[in-house]
């Protein structure tokens, strides 16, 4: 009996030790483990990557790199944000915290669990591989199209596109697979008495999730193969030459890529109001207004794709149907942005860093929010389109109402993982220098779109300098700001205050009746929903 | 202490910088088309109406925020969880603003807008025809005084400027050797393509924007209401030249307009004339014509930026024979690969004209270092026979 597993040995097993447990694990909470630090790890990769490119728009001119180069990075950047560093940590919550939170022992399928984590890291090589490979004369780097892969220029590229088509098939399947399993563990596993008008709302944004993933990333895999036998197989589904069209891939990539903006955000909407009730002292408002509001958005995700390319040219019914439908999923929006702050309304709040996060995610997302407001204006969006102004309304709804949302989930959740209080002093200051550089790193690039600065460009007119030098500072304090989250986070595993097993005062739900942290097996015997 | 005082001179430098240009803009340019003038109309009555939704919601959980603490003994009110019919009836309020915001407010304008963007024909005086490809825009004029011009528009800014290695000037990146020319006040209807991925014609003081998709039309339309020099830029991601495809209008009056109609067609008969050349004119003339086009990819020297963009330096194809026994070209001869390309190698022949793609071709065997055994000199004649 080894000593490691000594402290969770609350069942009759052999566990093994060292690189085989996180190999062979079933564990949910393992896994779920597994999934935040893969996230971690490359949520620094991808921004490590963009810093290189911030560092070449701090002044015109090309200093460190070449147009190639600069490509490579900005696909990538965007593809390991999506794909390795915000999806792996919503999939991480979800394996962690919804047993707990339904009251179940573990995810209903713990083999497909395991592997459904083990793909994610060969596909994070084979997406930089090419990186490596060029280093030694192999290719001509990674993926240079952009994370949107748009033919014919991803035709014409070099073997990046071909490695990062098999690395998103790759991300797809243990996305499904890690929806199979929610979805399963959801309709399976909830305590006696939890019906789904109960359920935690984390669990239902993750199950609205799950089904869109199963629905949308059939479409994006289908997609990427066709552009891969268009690179090798002499087929023409994008080239006009032979019969096909370049703007269906467009189409075929955002009604994957529409739907995966909610994919990242519904599981943040899910655990955003269980912080507010916990720091508010008072139930989250309007549950049942909630849940068909996350439905409702659920289910415009997949009609309203084509505002992502309006200036490729449509119809005019067809760009006037996804300029309203777009508009439209500012109504259910409204409503859950009326509940968080309905919530928080004559509550008795205090300002943990869990909350200060969640506050400014608010705050932050209701500006991406807006701005996508008047992005659905088609004749306006001739201006944003592909210009700056777009870049910075998607960096406020997936760095601040992504990644942000994320944080207050890992200050608000740590605890209960690791059965110690983090450092709240660096917590909150953590939180300031995120929220501060954030602003000071998007705000210019509101303006520079406005003018009229391209996004993805190595190099710009002079008039843009002024903005893009800030934006850059903003950068570098943004990412080095993460190193105080790194550090927080190892540290609190490592060891400090013993937490409670309710750890915030107005905690509710069943994830807080277990001990920090939780045992192997989280419930051996089902609790019972009133 | 020398550290931090060279950290101080460094920031004051800095600022000083900022301020001496501080022509900021902090919202869309000056408009000069109706189009662009609306988008800026839509675009300010919706950033105000934005701005108000934002500052009454931030300005109430700011209240919520101060008032309702733990620290100040406030007591938590309590929400009977889950009181349907109240909720319901709270709940729709912002369901109803924002369904007057969205499909009122903003849709009725919105609705306008479209049709009138979408609206290339009527009373539209004149087409052009815009090909993108990679990393320069073609023009061509397809009717009226201008008929028939076709030219080439590429980046002008030197290589000295991107490198650091000069001053930049004032229209860093957004200067070109051949300006597209309009005549104020007409409607211009345009149509737009690509000869090898997408990219998009874009200059902001004319609010209109469109993918050039390679093998489809695409169509747009500008009014230039005032004369000026009008800039923009590709936008949309075309390899590694995206940021080196500006787009320059010249927009002129109409009087001037059939000036250089005049003035560029006479040129371009001039230049079609074929005529034969010395090798010093053809050599002096595929220098310039070699570093405008081919340099992007080729590079200068030659040395081309292998595996993707093959070295000229020593190639088989820029040193063997291009005209078989017939006395026609080969396939895969120098002259082929020119003319029609191959993969990411543009077919020329719809760009350049007989005269500079027989001294480019001169230029290629007789420079970089190469010297062509056979076939070292070619004359604009060949290549006009060479294309029929």
């Amino acid at each position: 009996m080894s000593t490691t597993t000594v402290a969770h040995h609350d069942e009759h097993h052999d566990h093994p030790t060292g690189i085989m447990r996180w190999l062979t694990t079933t564990n949910h909470k393992d896994i779920g483990t597994m999934y935040l630090t893969f996230s971690l790890i490359m949520f620094l990769v991808g921004g490590s990557m963009i810093l290189g490119i911030r560092a070449e728009l701090f002044k015109p001119g090309l200093q460190l790199m070449n147009p190639e180069f600069f490509n490579q990075l900005i696909g990538v950047h965007a593809l390991i944000m999506i794909f390795a560093a915000l999806m792996p940590a919503a999939t991480g919550f979800a394996n962690w915290m919804l047993p707990l939170q339904i009251g179940a022992p573990d995810m209903a399928l713990p083999r497909l669990n395991n592997w459904g984590f083990w793909i994610l890291p060969p596909s994070a090589i084979l997406l930089t591989l090419p990186f490596t490979l060029a280093l030694f004369g192999v290719g001509d780097g990674a993926l240079a199209t952009g994370w949107t892969f748009y033919p014919p220029l991803s035709v014409q590229g070099g073997i990046g596109v071909d490695f990062a088509i098999f690395a998103v098939h790759l991300l797809g399947i243990s996305s499904v697979l890690g929806s199979i399993n929610i979805i399963v563990t959801i309709y399976n596993m909830r305590a006696p008495g939890m019906t789904l008008m109960k359920m935690p709302m984390f669990a239902w944004g993750w199950l609205i999730t799950a089904f869109l993933l199963i629905a949308t990333i059939p479409v994006l895999a289908g997609a990427v193969t066709m552009l891969l036998t268009d690179r090798h197989f002499g087929t023409h589904f994008f080239d006009a030459a032979g019969g096909g069209d370049p703007i269906m891939f467009q189409h075929l990539f955002w009604f994957f890529g529409h739907p995966e903006v909610y994919i990242l955000l519904l599981p943040v909407w899910g655990f955003i109001p269980q912080i507010l009730q916990t720091f508010s002292r008072k139930p989250m408002y309007g549950y049942k207004a909630q849940v068909y509001s996350l439905w409702a958005i659920g289910a415009l995700a997949v009609v309203v794709w084509a505002h992502h390319f309006f200036t490729a040219g449509m119809p005019v019914p067809a760009l006037l149907y996804f300029m309203y439908s777009t508009m439209a999923i500012s109504l259910p929006l409204a409503v859950l942005f009326y509940c968080w702050i309905r919530t928080m309304w004559k509550g008795s709040m205090s300002f943990e860093t869990p909350m200060l996060f969640t506050v400014g995610w608010i705050i932050l997302f209701g500006i991406g929010g807006l701005t996508g407001l008047v992005l659905a204006d088609v004749a306006a969006d001739a201006q944003y389109h592909n210009s700056y102004f777009v870049v910075a309304h998607f960096h406020y709804t997936l760095f601040a109402g992504g990644i942000m949302g994320i944080m207050a989930g890992v200050y608000y959740w740590l605890p209960k993982m690791t059965g110690h209080m983090y450092n709240e002093k660096l917590g909150k200051l953590h939180f300031w220098l995120t929220a501060i550089s954030f602003n000071v790193t998007f705000i210019p690039q509101f303006f520079v779109g406005l003018a009229g600065m391209p996004r993805r460009i190595p190099d710009y007119a002079l008039q843009f300098a002024e903005f893009n030098m800030i934006s850059s500072i903003g950068a570098f304090v943004l990412g080095l700001s993460q190193l105080l989250f790194v550090y927080n986070i190892v540290s609190c595993a490592r060891g400090g205050k013993k937490a409670t097993d309710q750890v915030w005062e107005g905690a509710q739900g069943l994830e807080w009746t277990l001990p920090s942290p939780p045992p192997y097996h989280s419930f051996t015997e089902q609790p019972v929903v009133k | 202490m020398q550290g931090m005082k060279k950290l101080g001179v460094g920031a004051f430098a800095l600022f000083s910088t900022l301020s001496a240009r501080a022509d900021y803009t902090w919202n869309f340019p000056e408009p000069v088309t109706p189009m662009a003038l609306d988008t800026l109309h839509v675009h300010n009555k919706f950033m105000l109406i934005t701005a108000v939704i934002f500052v009454v919601v931030l300005a109430i959980m700011i209240y919520s925020i101060i008032t309702h603490r733990k620290s100040k003994g406030y007591k938590p009110v309590a929400d009977k969880a889950p009181s349907t019919t109240v909720e319901i009836f709270w709940t729709l309020i912002p369901f109803v603003i924002l369904l007057l915001i969205d499909f009122v407010i903003m849709g009725i304008p919105a609705y306008h807008s479209v049709v009138m963007m979408e609206d290339t024909r009527d009373q539209s005086t004149m087409v052009i025809k815009i090909t993108g490809s990679q990393w320069r825009w073609q023009y061509e004029y397809l009717d009226g005084d201008a008929k028939g011009i076709k030219f080439v528009s590429n980046l002008a800014t030197s290589d000295g400027q991107l490198h650091n290695t000069e001053d930049k000037g004032e229209h860093y990146l957004l200067e070109v050797d051949n300006p597209l020319v309009l005549p104020v006040g007409e409607k211009v209807r345009i149509l737009m393509t690509a000869s090898d991925v997408l990219h998009n014609w874009w200059v902001p003081q004319f609010g209109s924007s469109r993918v050039a998709v390679p093998g489809f039309i695409r169509e747009t339309w500008v009014q230039v209401e005032r004369e000026g020099i009008y800039r923009g830029q590709c936008k949309e991601l075309c390899g590694k030249g995206h940021g080196y495809m500006p787009v320059v209008v010249n927009a002129i009056s109409k009087e001037q307009f059939a000036e250089w109609a005049g003035k560029k067609q006479a040129e371009q008969q001039a230049a079609n004339d074929v005529k034969e050349m010395s090798k010093d004119d053809l050599l002096a003339q595929g220098k310039t014509v070699y570093e405008k086009n081919c340099a992007v990819c080729h590079q200068v020297s030659g040395a081309g930026l292998p595996p993707a963009f093959p070295a000229l330096t020593g190639s088989k194809i820029a040193t063997g024979p291009i005209f078989g026994a017939d006395g026609k070209y080969a396939k895969d001869s120098h002259l082929d690969r020119v003319l029609n390309g191959k993969g990411v190698m543009p077919a020329w022949k719809t760009t350049l004209n007989d005269t500079e793609i027989a001294a480019v071709i001169t230029y290629e065997r007789n420079a970089l270092g190469n010297t062509a055994a056979v076939d070292a000199v070619l004359q604009p004649a060949q290549v006009k026979a060479a294309r029929e």
